[in-house]
This record gives structure tokens, sequence and C-alpha cells, in this order.
């Protein structure tokens, strides 16, 4: 039972014709899934298209973590299928995941860089487990990827001693060491100030022009999400509706309307929060204990 | 009432064994990891020197401080029946037979065990465990083998330590503060305490419990919930299974094996 909705109606396969259809390197069929009494997804199906910047979209606990982590193969659903490089991983043991995770790159929220290892040895680890390079190459390569993401001379830091900003590019650049064809991307704006929103943006599509990376992002920063998508996906209900940024803005669906509004002066006007009623008694400085 | 009282306790075994039954495949996961390549030699000296240098002070410190204090004790029994020379024997084999390895275990699970279960835990929750799993790395291999064998191998030697510390504490005591002749205590320690059966039974139990508390302290520390409260949890699971499973096992080697 597909129920991915697509912004605009027919459906956004429907509407493109073979040629215009970009390969989809990842794609969910039907894929439901509950965590205690809570339906997460409910028979959840979308693409993600090859060489493509792909924003997952949606509020606070609409599932976007959780999407990622099934592309990577770290959660499994309760039903339907999920396609990665043509594969069906769904039913896959940890040992078939893992060839199918070299294929994939990802980006954790917050940076997941091993705290007991410097940046450089981060870097290099998948290196060292994975390739038969020397010392030195493998030295110069993590160089090479620190200069591309802006931390040349930082290889010898522990991720205790860096910003927010710099253990994200950091973990980017261990997430790309690999040359990976998908690469995931969990939240790599959020508690980021402008200036290192701009700069991880550029990165991003950067990767993504040079290296045709398949990216997948998710995100709830409204503006860089659509400066960067080919795609959106917008999760709400347990459900995912795609389409390009111009279908999403066009869009007359009540909950990306909502969504898209929250940005916007009109979101102040019709939201169902209020806190007047604490205004017109602050009794709390009163009631402390040493007043 | 009674019914759920029942109903209750059939859970509860169900659990337990279900943990068990968890506990060996992990077991066995980790076997499997540490005879098959590649071996993680820098990591695994790495949390030698964490769980058993690391340890060295209080191991030292409480050995010489327990062998005192038996020392003390039995010499204030041993006196008034006048065999007070017998004082090597008895400090010799409490402190080698048994207060060596339990006491050692139970220092090191509270020490190096707590900490393990803690560091794994931790990277379950800040995501660094999946973050391998991303790098086609596995967790067990890399982070939980080499930890759980540094513990097997710190126990038996820390022990040895601990057992050397005890000895000289109690002999310091016997023979400094008490008057107990030097030769004669050393000859009743050496007259009682057999090698095969005390010295290499102490080794294995030691062995043993660098086993057991390797094995809980990861496996703590792996199947915890990705929060604050998963760490601490983790970390006062260990110690507390740690504590009791070596006193069980204690009690069945001595009882069966008479080690």
């Amino acid at each position: 039972m597909r129920r991915g909705n697509d912004a605009g109606s027919p459906s956004e396969l429907e509407r493109m014709s073979e040629a215009e259809v970009p390969e989809f390197r990842v794609a969910f069929d039907g894929v439901s899934l509950k965590r205690g009494e809570r339906l997460i997804f409910d028979g959840l199906s979308c693409g993600f298209p090859r060489g493509r910047v792909s924003v997952v979209l949606g509020g606070s606990g609409a599932g976007k973590s959780t999407l990622i982590r099934m592309i990577g193969g770290l959660q499994r659903p309760d039903s339907g299928s999920v396609r990665v490089a043509g594969q069906d991983i769904t039913g896959f043991s940890e040992r078939e995941l893992f060839k199918v995770r070299d294929r994939i790159g990802m980006l954790f929220q917050g940076g997941a860089l091993l705290d007991s290892m410097t940046v450089a040895e981060n870097v290099a680890l998948p290196l060292r487990e994975h390739t038969r390079l020397a010392d030195m190459d493998i030295e110069s390569e993590v160089d090479r990827r620190l200069v591309a993401v802006g931390l040349a001379n930082t290889g010898h830091l522990y991720p205790r001693a860096l910003s927010g900003g710099m253990g994200r590019r950091a973990a980017l650049a261990r997430a790309i060491v690999m040359d990976p064809e998908i690469l995931l991307v969990d939240e790599p704006f959020s508690g980021l100030d402008p200036i290192n929103v701009r700069r991880i943006e550029a990165l991003l599509v950067d990767l993504n022009r040079h290296l045709d990376l398949t990216l997948i992002v998710t995100s709830h920063h409204m503006a860089s999400s659509l400066r960067m998508a080919d795609r959106l996906v917008f999760m709400v209900d347990g459900i995912a509706i795609a389409g390009s940024p111009a279908d999403l803005l066009k869009s007359e669906d009540e909950r990306i309307v909502e969504f898209l509004s929250a940005e916007s002066d009109r979101f102040a006007e019709h939201h169902e929060l209020d806190v007047t009623p604490l205004m017109d008694r602050r009794t709390m400085p009163d009631r402390r204990k040493n007043s | 009432m009674k019914l759920e009282l029942i109903e209750n306790l059939g859970y509860r075994s169900l659990v337990v064994l279900e943990h068990l039954g968890r506990i060996a495949q992990f077991g066995i996961r980790i076997v499997v990891c540490l005879l098959v390549r590649p071996y993680r030699i820098r990591r695994l000296v790495a949390d030698v020197y964490d769980a058993g240098v690391l340890s060295l002070p209080v191991v030292c410190l409480s050995g010489a401080v327990v062998g005192g204090t038996l020392s003390l004790l039995g010499y204030t029994t041993l006196v008034r029946f006048g065999a007070e020379e017998a004082l090597g024997a008895l400090v010799g084999l409490a402190v080698i037979r048994e207060l060596g390895p339990v006491l050692t275990a139970l220092l090191v699970t509270g020490r190096a065990g707590s900490a393990i279960a803690a560091e794994i835990a931790t990277m379950v929750t800040t995501e660094q465990l999946d973050g391998l799993r991303m790098m086609s790395v596995d967790p067990v291999d890399f982070v939980v083998s080499p930890k759980a064998l540094a513990l097997l191998l710190v126990m038996p030697l820390l022990a040895g330590l601990f057992i050397v510390f005890a000895l000289v504490g109690g002999y310091g005591i016997a023979v400094g503060l008490l008057g107990v002749d030097g030769g004669s205590f050393m000859s009743s320690m050496e007259g009682s305490v057999k090698f095969w059966n005390d010295v290499i039974g102490s080794f294995s139990k030691a062995i043993t419990f660098g086993a057991l508390t390797g094995l809980i302290a990861t496996y703590r520390g792996y199947i915890s919930e990705p929060t604050a409260a998963g760490v601490s949890a983790a970390t006062t699971g260990t110690v507390v299974i740690g504590s009791v499973a070596i006193l069980v096992f204690d009690f069945f080697l001595n009882g069966f094996w008479g080690v």
C-alpha cells in the first residue's frame, strides 16, 4: 500500500516521463514503524533520486532522524521495504549491512566522533579499517579532507576541544573520507550560528556537485533547505509528501502550509499557544525562599 | 494476590533467563572477535593501562591494609591459645586462597568495571557506536572486546599484587608491631600454603572473576538506554551485578572444586 503523497496531484512519478525520473538511490515502500504506542511511520513511501540534494523536513518527533537511521540500517521497519542502492536491506544481517554501508557516509547530529581519538585519527579510522593504504598516504588523505572542510591544522586536537560547527565539519570529513555514493546528514544546522550554517550548507552543496553524491539531509531550517534542496520530503502524520521546493511552496495541503508559515509573521496570528494567562500574575519572585 | 505474585516471579525469572542467554551470546561474540583478525593490540594496551595501571594504587593500598588487619585480628585470637607462630599460615591461606582474588575482583569491578560500563554507555548515548556501525566497523570488535580482554588479563596480575602487598602488610604488623618471630611467621606460611591447590587455585579464581567482570561491565554498557539515566543505570548495574556474581561464583568455586 502506497501512502506517500506527492505535493502535486497526480503523483510526481506519474507526472514525469520515464526519462525525467532520476533513478531513486534510496526508496521507501509502505514502511511502518511503531515505538511503544506511538506510530512513527504509517505506510510511508518516498524516494531519493541519485545525485540530487533531498531535504527531509518535518516538526520535532516527525521521524526525520529515524528515516535517516533506517537508510543506514540502524533501525529496522516493522513492515514495508527500504531499498538502498538497488538492494532491499530490510532483512539484511549486520554483516550484509556492512557491505551496503560501505557505499554510505553518515553525519550524525552530534558528530559521533570517537572522543578517545584525535580528529585525524577519527577521520583516518575508515581508511585504516577498510584499505591497505600506507600510513603516509592515510595521513595525506586525512589532511586533504580536513583542508576541504576548513579544518587544516586541527588534526591533533581531540573532539572535546572543537566548537559545535568545527566538530560537525570534522565529522563530515570522516563521513566523506571513503568517497561514499550516498551521504546521510542528520540535522547539520541545529544549534549553529548563521555563519556556520552557510559554511556547512555550502560544503554540502559543493560535495553534491563535485562528487555527484546523493545527499539526504534532515533539517527544520527552512531557509537553508529551500536554498539547497532539489527535492523536499515533508514528513507528517507518519507519511511523506515529496516534491520540488516550488511544488511544496505552492501546495495547499494544510499541514505543509502550517509548517511553512511557522517561519512567517502569519504564524503568530493563528498559533494556539498563549502565554497571556502567565503575564498578569508574575508571583514567583515574591515566593522565592530567600525573598 | 497470590497469583499475581507467582505471575510476577515467573515474569522476572524469564527476564533474568533472557539476559543470561543474551550475555552468553555476547560472550561468544567477544571471543570470536578476539580470535579473528584484525587484532586490536593498540587498543588493548590502552585498555590494560586504564583498567590495570590506574587501579594499582587502590589495589596495593587495600592489600597492605587487609593484610595488616588480618594479622591484628588473627594475633588476638591465636595468642589466647599460644599459637601465634601460626599467624603466617592464617594470613597466607586467607589472603592467597580467598581475600586476594575476591577483594581484588570487587575493587576492580568498582573502579575499572564501572568506568568501562560508563564509557561504553556514553558511547551509546552519543551515537559513537552507531557511528562505528555506519563505517562498517563492528563496535563489539573495536570497542568491547579489547576492554573485556583487558579486564581478564589485569585481574590475575592485580590479584597477585594485592596478595604480595597483603602478605607484606601482614608480616610488617605481625613482626614489627606484635613481636611475632619473623622466621616462624614465614615457615608456618610456607608449610601450609600449597602451590597447586592454593596458588594456582587463586590464580584461576582471579582469571574467572576477570572474565566475569569484563563480560558484565561491557554487556551492561552495551545494552544501556541512550540517556543520562541509562549511563547511570549501566554503572550501578555493573557494580551490583558484578559484585554479587563474583561472590556467587566464589562460593561455587570453593564448594564444588575446592579451589
